[in-house]
């Protein structure tokens, strides 16, 4: 095919206004300027067409060609995705560095998937099977954590006429298909445009929680596989340090991680602990099942559009090949106001704060691409996508556009709060303000896998919380003092509870990760203290007589204890015995206090 | 032949696209018909008919126009004018000369000695560090402030700024971090990149004089663009400043200290640019691209894998109004590695430097200290004291509500830890150089006034080797 080409009639920063080629489409990839810069058509007039260019435009001159490719943006899917960093149109960085050094210049061409490494491939499917869009047909192990399913491309189906085990590259077939006559070779690699979602099946409902280890989210407000939750927060209170323990710890196969237009240190410090961090079950560097997407802050605007829409295509992918991936994007602030640079360069109505008309929209696009489904084509298998969206309102301020459509579009929100970040309180996220729709459907799970009693102790943990922060305000003008003593006993639980329970450490330790069986025995202890306590109280105990109690302060740092749960029920025996003891000094007796919950 | 765009005469003779006559003038824009191709960010020299010569920058350009952004002084400027096309964009020559010298915006020197000559150019604008080149920086940086070394540490290949209101003594705080930083166990102390972003000429005079005073000056240059200096040359003020900066990291593998002073004023340069092309503007007025744009300035901060040298950025900023969600400190805030607050209300009170502990913040400090870097001791005393004294200040603020009388006992410890704090361990003097142990002792020390049993972030094996109960502090 010969090269379709045209001309440069106007830059203005990353928009470029082309002529001189007709028969573009929307979305097609071009190539722009005598440096060939990667470039995306976003508008299509009758005598010209207008591109957003991926790389930095200085230099470029009108009446330089333009080249279309007749493809639009596209990820290349295959063996070879993971453990590896991209940039946000797919370039894998670690090879660009290889091949211009430790800056990234403008035209670098590189393939995605190394063209020249050979997979084990291992079919699954024999000669004369039939197969359609979606089969698996064979698999690869691409790293020791993951295992990769070959899947026909969606709208090929016929009948195998070849397929061999055997190392191949990328590009070489594996398979054979025929139908009427037609031969279709499968590769391992494919192709999928980015802006479009995977096909699959049916959606099923999200019933299981990501386990992520810390309390106040596994507890209070869980997200489910196949969910979708944001993490709105001004800078300082810890979004992206609580977003990389989620990618560390949580119990999903695969981790996608898009680092859109934030620090540059903060991959690096991706790159540098990821490997060392070992998988709990097999032992495996955490980086042999995660991909980053590295557009930082500094990195074209356009490409931080792109970006988001790059990793949640591979998250698809990996969820067509039924594993439970989680997609982390920090943060989609930048992505949104990625979107109002482009609308305002090309000219196009503003409406809130700068923002095109179509921002919510495009929001809830990709939200709704998160989803627990039954992928296409045979065997069957059950994937999901998780997207947990960091969210950096300006000034903190949650009302604004980008937090509020993202509101409207996910199931869960963890409201960081500067408040709780300036008390050196983390994770930072506010109790009274964040919310979770997924709670009521993972307490079944709960019910289950852990005790049948823990959404009774979730709900009144949170409903404490609740008076707490009421009676609190009373105190700050009255003085503690002046309060009753049943009063002071809930700001005591409730400081129990903050400290000893919502508060985690993110640095190491026993602490960074709590198991959801010892999430629930410290919410059985703090409460069940709290019961008892409130009995005594109202027996006119003083409340000075139970917060003298050593057993108190030890509940707030029981958690770190290198025992873990075993700690724990040690405590709640002992403060149980304690607070009976205390009961009968005072001629009372006491009922509950039963560990087996 | 691009070599030569500095060397005004020789650039006369060069054959550059030359045309005649702009269409319109409009604030700091000038708008050319009849350009066929120029480039975009392309270098325009234009020749006024008053015989003054001005340097000017492709902002936009098309077939048959250019709206090109004119740099320096334009009062005097006719539509009649030469305007040429130098074909290159905007860069720099640089060498090892460049120490110790003084530059306008323009990189035009103003020390009254010759122009920097060289053969290597670099853009100013710079290429993004490739997010996998970059090393996770780890080296503590000893500033002999107690209150930073403590508890906000700064390390090597970090960007951390100032957040100031006018009128406090960020500059001296600036200052005084220029002149006593060190990496511990290494003779060389850090080469400083100065650059002065519309400041006053005393304020200028004063850096200068810092580092004349100290010897520095040889291992300093810097980039000064004055309040009374064209407002458009504030855009490439900083960026000429790392463009050096990152030649002596990253060729000559020195460490450098940049020093950025005042952050708002290149925001206001830009928001002015911004509107004289009529963008759609975001908050206040600021371009919506306000922190892509600051992004590629501060990001510009860093370490290479396998190389010797560093950047480490130390912008400052007022912030309007005090007002920590104006869009200036809030963006700024999204990008740097933490922040440091001054407080009007401790510097009233006398303390220097006035640092407002609770909303500062050092991102990378966990990763400069503990054992074998600073001290076993280190993160937990930070934390301790973090702790203590924002209780403290919530009892002082009680205590305006209730009076003082009406406080707990324990919350009166904590309100006297704080005064004992502010005293004893923030407050220094502007030229007293506190080493990393010093610093320590010192912390501990203030924490003695609290009871042993409230010291919960400490483990007791620390309390009984570092508390001045059992002989430390």
């Amino acid at each position: 095919m010969s090269a379709r080409r045209g001309y440069i009639a106007g830059i203005a920063g990353p928009v470029v206004v082309a002529k001189g080629l007709s028969g573009v489409k929307m979305g097609e990839v071009v190539y722009v300027g005598e440096d060939q810069l990667v470039g995306e058509v976003v508008r299509i007039s009758s005598n010209y067409f207008t591109v957003q260019v991926y790389e930095d435009t200085s230099g470029l001159r009108p009446k330089e060609p333009i080249i279309a490719t007749g493809k639009l943006l596209v990820a290349e899917l295959g063996p070879g995705l993971m453990s590896v960093t991209f940039d946000g149109i797919e370039r894998p960085l670690e090879e660009v560095r290889k091949q211009i050094g430790d800056f990234v210049s403008r035209g670098v061409k590189v393939n995605a998937l190394p063209r020249n490494v050979k997979w084990h491939f291992k079919p699954l499917v024999k000669k004369s099977v039939k197969v359609e869009g979606g089969d698996v047909i064979g698999e690869v192990q691409e790293t020791p954590l993951v295992i990769h399913k070959i899947m026909v491309p969606p709208g090929v189906d016929g009948s195998i006429t070849w397929i061999e085990e055997g190392d191949y590259t990328v590009e070489e077939p594996v398979a054979t298909v025929e139908r009427d006559g037609e031969v279709f070779e499968i590769k391992m690699m494919q192709e999928w445009p980015v802006r479009t979602p995977r096909l699959f099946k049916k959606r099923l409902p999200s019933e299981v929680p990501l386990i992520v280890g810390l309390r106040v989210i596994d507890t209070f407000f869980p997200v489910a596989k196949g969910g979708a939750a944001a993490v709105p927060g001004g800078f300082g209170t810890g979004k992206t340090v609580l977003l990389h323990k989620v990618a560390m710890y949580s119990d999903s196969r695969i981790v996608i991680y898009i680092g859109c237009g934030e620090r540059g240190n903060e991959i690096a410090e991706m790159l540098e602990e990821f490997p060392q961090l070992k998988d709990p079950k097999t032992g495996h560097p955490i980086m042999e099942r995660s991909i980053i997407i590295a557009n930082t802050s500094n990195m074209p605007v356009s490409a931080r559009e792109a970006s988001i829409y790059m990793g949640v295509t591979m998250a698809e992918y990996y969820r067509d090949m039924g594993y439970d991936v989680t997609l982390i994007a920090d943060s989609t602030s930048r992505w949104a106001e990625a979107l109002r640079e482009i609308a305002g360069r090309l000219g196009e109505m503003p409406v809130e704060r700068g923002f095109p008309a179509y921002l919510p929209d495009r929001i809830a696009e990709f939200y709704e691409r998160a989803g627990r489904v039954v992928a296409l084509g045979s065997p069957e298998r059950v994937g999901s996508v998780t997207i947990l969206g960091a969210v950096s309102p300006p000034g903190g301020d949650f009302n604004e556009p980008v937090t509020i459509h993202t509101l409207r579009f996910v199931g869960a929100m963890w409201a960081l709060d500067p408040e709780l970040a300036y008390r050196r309180h983390y994770p930072a996220i506010n109790w009274l303000k964040s919310f979770s729709q997924y709670a009521e459907i993972v307490e079944r799970w709960w019910a289950k896998n852990v005790s049948k009693d823990f959404q009774q102790y979730r709900r009144k943990a949170l409903r404490l919380l609740t008076v707490a922060s009421e009676i609190e305000s009373i105190a700050s003008i009255v003085g503690e003092s002046a309060l009753p003593d049943n009063q002071r006993l809930i700001l005591l639980t409730s400081e129990i509870l903050k400290e000893g329970f919502l508060r985690q450490t993110a640095l190491s330790g026993e602490d960074v990760f709590c198991q959801p069986r010892k999430q629930f025995l410290l919410l059985k202890m703090i409460m069940d203290f709290f019961d008892k306590t409130y009995v005594l109280i109202r027996k006119r105990v003083s409340i000075e007589e139970i917060s003298r109690m050593p057993e108190v302060f030890e509940m707030m740092r029981v958690k770190e204890d290198e025992r873990g749960i075993k700690a724990v029920e040690e405590l709640y025996a002992r403060v149980m015995k304690k607070l009976d003891e205390l009961a009968e000094k005072y001629g009372l007796t006491l009922g509950g206090g039963d560990m087996r919950g | 032949m691009d070599e030569w765009i500095f060397r005004r005469d020789i650039l006369r003779c060069f054959h550059g696209k030359l045309y005649r006559g702009a269409r319109e003038i409009k604030g700091s824009l000038m708008f050319v018909d009849g350009v066929e191709d120029a480039a975009y960010d392309e270098v325009v020299q234009i020749y006024g008919s008053d015989g003054k010569e001005r340097t000017g920058r492709v902002l936009e350009t098309k077939i048959g126009e250019a709206i090109v952004q004119i740099l320096g002084e334009r009062a005097g400027l006719e539509t009649d004018v030469l305007i040429k096309f130098t074909g290159s964009t905007f860069r720099i020559p640089i060498s090892e000369d460049v120490l110790g010298r003084i530059f306008n915006g323009r990189f035009e020197p103003i020390d009254g000695l010759p122009p920097i000559i060289s053969y290597e150019k670099r853009e100013i604008t710079g290429a993004p560090i490739n997010p996998v080149a970059r090393e996770y920086p780890h080296d503590f940086i000893q500033t002999g402030i107690s209150v930073i070394d403590g508890m906000f540490s700064l390390v090597r290949g970090q960007k951390l700024p100032i957040f100031s209101v006018s009128g406090l003594p960020h500059n001296m705080v600036a200052a005084q971090l220029a002149r006593q930083a060190t990496v511990r166990g290494e003779e060389e102390g850090f080469a400083v990149v100065f650059a002065g972003i519309g400041l006053r000429n005393t304020e200028a005079d004063f850096f200068i004089e810092q580092f004349r005073e100290t010897g520095a000056i040889e291992r300093m240059v810097a980039i000064l663009n004055l309040a009374d200096d064209p407002a458009v040359e504030r855009i490439m003020t900083p960026r000429i400043a790392l463009t050096i900066a990152e030649y002596l990291a990253f060729d000559l593998e020195m460490h450098v200290l940049v020093i950025m002073s005042d952050m708002t004023n290149y925001c206001e340069a830009l928001r002015e640019i911004s509107t004289a092309r009529g963008e759609i503007p975001g908050r206040l007025g600021y371009p919506g691209y306000m922190y892509s744009d600051l992004a590629t300035i501060y990001e510009r901060a860093g370490i290479i894998k396998g190389k010797k040298g560093s950047i480490t950025l130390f912008p400052i900023l007022t912030m309007p109004g005090g007002d920590l969600r104006h869009p200036i400190p809030d963006l700024t805030g999204y990008i740097t590695e933490g922040q440091i607050f001054l407080s009007q209300e401790l510097s009233v009170r006398g303390i220097y430097p006035p640092v407002n502990v609770l909303p500062s913040l050092s991102r990378l400090m966990k990763a400069g200290i503990g054992e074998g870097k600073t001290r076993e001791d280190h993160r937990y005393v930070a934390d301790q004291l973090y702790d203590a004294y924002s209780r403290g200040v919530r009892a002082r603020d009680l205590a305006r509500i209730i009076g003082e009388v009406g406080l707990s006992e324990r919350m009166k410890r904590f309100l006297k830890f704080a005064e004992e704090f502010e005293s004893n361990f923030v407050n220094q003097d502007p030229y007293e150089n506190r080493p990393i142990e010093e610093t320590l002792n010192r912390a501990w020390r203030v924490l003695s006034v609290l009871p042993e049993e409230e010291l919960v972030r400490i483990p007791r094996k620390m309390i009984e080797k570092y508390h001045p109960n059992y002989g430390g502090g």
